[in-house]
């Protein structure tokens, strides 16, 4: 086991450093960037856009950048793979194709299609076109946006923690063959799936039906949970903060509870026993807007504005650094920076398991509501 | 609103589905099934160790009163034992007393019938020997012609020293 963990950690680490160099390499050669200062953040306009573009999820994978000392700016990381389907169907090549630029003006041409970057989207232009023209509000004009299937940051970050948490719940599993509690990490691992098991399914779904939900409650548990906190890291991982993975997870849950929802639960939404009949379809249609469309909405919002507004808050607070150099000095910007966003970086590791829980609280909730026993007559 | 539908991207939904989907169906097979299941075996384990520790203890307990209660009727049936041997013994003891005293009073009872038989039977021999012998003795004196009061004296006296009283 020891020689397999070594080995493990000893292949994370070169796989690591091969992808930095490839990125590096690939990187330092070209001398692109003559359009702007290469990323350089200083200005406070400048922090909104970076915060704003973080805030988005990337083709590549960008580490860290600086300035050579001929003056040139580098940036440290790895391409990702970007798949399309354009019109003329699946294009696929390396990001590093679009050499980080990010406003159109690189032009890759494959299939005989040109693509370029907009904003951290990926825009198809169209055939006659040569350059990106754009409106006054940065919307190309003639240019559209394509589906895209890329391997983005937000992908590789879900990849990355769905094998971590394959590799640590399956060794936690495999350990329970030998003895009855667990040694080592699993050991932490065992408390935190008790902790949902008996305080987030069993209390909101029932002693009855729990066991059939508790799988999806845990992994959607340790998912956001790991991806929220993955999030705080200097990686710069913005997976929970992305509308389309909240909306994916909230949509899980919209289909468990609508197709383990019972009679009882039914009957209630769309003929309320108990009540006038005239109200009874005015009911109804309040009722099921509630379980189709506000409830997956709110969470799915609550998640995504969470985890976005802790990421603005804690690179605003770090861009104190800049924008408040001229009036506090380069130590006193720095110091009340750093301050400031540690004590909001601990509040963000709260709300990390926060929101980890009250999605999995409220998705067993909304669970729990649709197989619930009512014995009692209305 | 518009920007959150602008930043909605229909291709990381799909790629995000998937990855979930086969994650949540993978976590299931490898690791919650076992996971639970090990879990709940292991609490099953232990309600059913503690309840059978409980009803060890309970039996022991019971055990322990048996055992005290039996030892308790030991005791008590041992002292009647002793009780009824005692009893036995004494009432054994009185009889032969009794028993003893009624024989020896009876032997006593025969032996004085006997002595006094005895004397009967050895006062009528004396009697009818005394008898004889003064018939003798008269015979004797008759016989001899007694012609003085002091030969006939001197004869009595001569017979009766030859008498032998025994």
């Amino acid at each position: 086991m020891k020689i397999a963990q070594k080995t493990v950690k000893f292949l994370t680490i070169v796989v690591l450093a091969l992808f930095t160099t490839v990125g590096y390499a690939l990187e330092s050669d070209t001398k692109y960037d003559s359009s702007n200062d290469g990323g350089r953040v200083n200005t406070k306009t400048e922090v909104e856009e970076y915060i704003l573009h973080h805030l988005k999820d990337s083709h590549d994978f960008s580490l860290w950048s600086y300035t050579s000392v001929e003056g040139e700016r580098k940036h440290v990381g790895f391409p990702l793979p970007v798949i399309l389907w354009s019109s003329n169907g699946l294009v696929t090549f390396m990001s590093s194709e679009f050499h980080h630029n990010d406003d159109g003006h690189v032009i890759v041409e494959k299939n005989g299609l040109k693509f370029v970057k907009i904003h951290s989207k990926i825009h198809e232009l169209d055939q006659e076109a040569a350059t990106v023209s754009s409106d006054e509000t940065h919307h190309a004009t003639n240019a559209h946006k394509v589906l895209d299937f890329s391997i983005t940051k937000s992908v590789v970050g879900i990849l990355l923690i769905g094998f971590l948490l394959l590799f640590w719940f399956s060794r936690l599993a495999k350990q329970y063959k030998t003895k009855q509690v667990p040694t080592g990490f699993a050991r932490v691992l065992e408390p935190l799936v008790l902790y949902v098991r008996d305080e987030i399914a069993k209390p909101n779904i029932g002693e009855k039906h729990y066991r059939r939900f508790t799988g999806y409650l845990l992994t959607v548990f340790f998912f956001i949970w790991v991806l929220n906190l993955v999030g705080l890291t200097p990686l710069g991982f913005n997976v929970t903060g992305q509308i389309a993975v909240t909306a994916c997870l909230a949509i899980f849950t919209l289909v468990i509870y609508t197709f383990s929802g019972n009679k009882d639960y039914w009957m209630h939404m769309i003929w309320m026993p108990g009540v006038p009949v005239l109200f009874r379809p005015i009911l109804a249609v309040i009722e099921l807007i509630g379980a189709l469309i506000i409830k997956p909405f709110s969470l799915l919002v609550r998640l995504f504005a969470n985890i976005s507004a802790g990421h603005i808050v804690i690179m605003s607070l770090i861009a104190i650094m800049f924008t408040l150099k001229e009036s506090l000095g380069v130590v006193g910007a720095t110091g009340l920076s750093l301050v400031l966003s540690f004590f909001i970086l601990l509040i963000e590791i709260l709300v990390a398991f926060l929101q980890a829980y009250i999605f999995t609280m409220l998705s067993a909730l909304f669970i729990g509501m649709a197989v619930a026993e009512h014995s009692e007559a209305h | 609103m518009e920007t959150l539908l602008n930043d909605f991207s229909p291709g990381l939904f799909a790629v995000s589905t998937i990855l979930l989907l086969a994650l949540i169906a993978l976590m299931v097979k490898f690791a919650w099934k076992p996971i639970l299941n090990s879990l709940e075996e292991r609490e099953t384990g232990i309600s059913n160790a503690l309840a059978a520790a409980e009803n060890a203890r309970k039996e022991m307990q019971n055990l322990n009163a048996d055992n005290e209660r039996l030892l308790k009727e030991a005791r008590a049936e041992r002292e009647a034992m002793m009780k009824d041997a005692r009893h036995i013994s004494d009432s054994m003891i009185a009889e032969a007393k009794e028993d003893a005293k009624e024989v020896t009073s009876a032997l006593i009872e025969k032996a004085q019938a006997s002595i006094q038989q005895e004397k009967q039977a050895a006062l009528a021999e004396l009697k009818k020997y005394v008898a004889e012998l003064s018939i003798g003795i008269a015979e004797t004196v008759i016989k001899k012609e007694l012609s003085s009061k002091k030969d006939q004296l001197a004869l009595v006296e001569e017979i009766l020293k030859e008498v032998t009283l025994n």
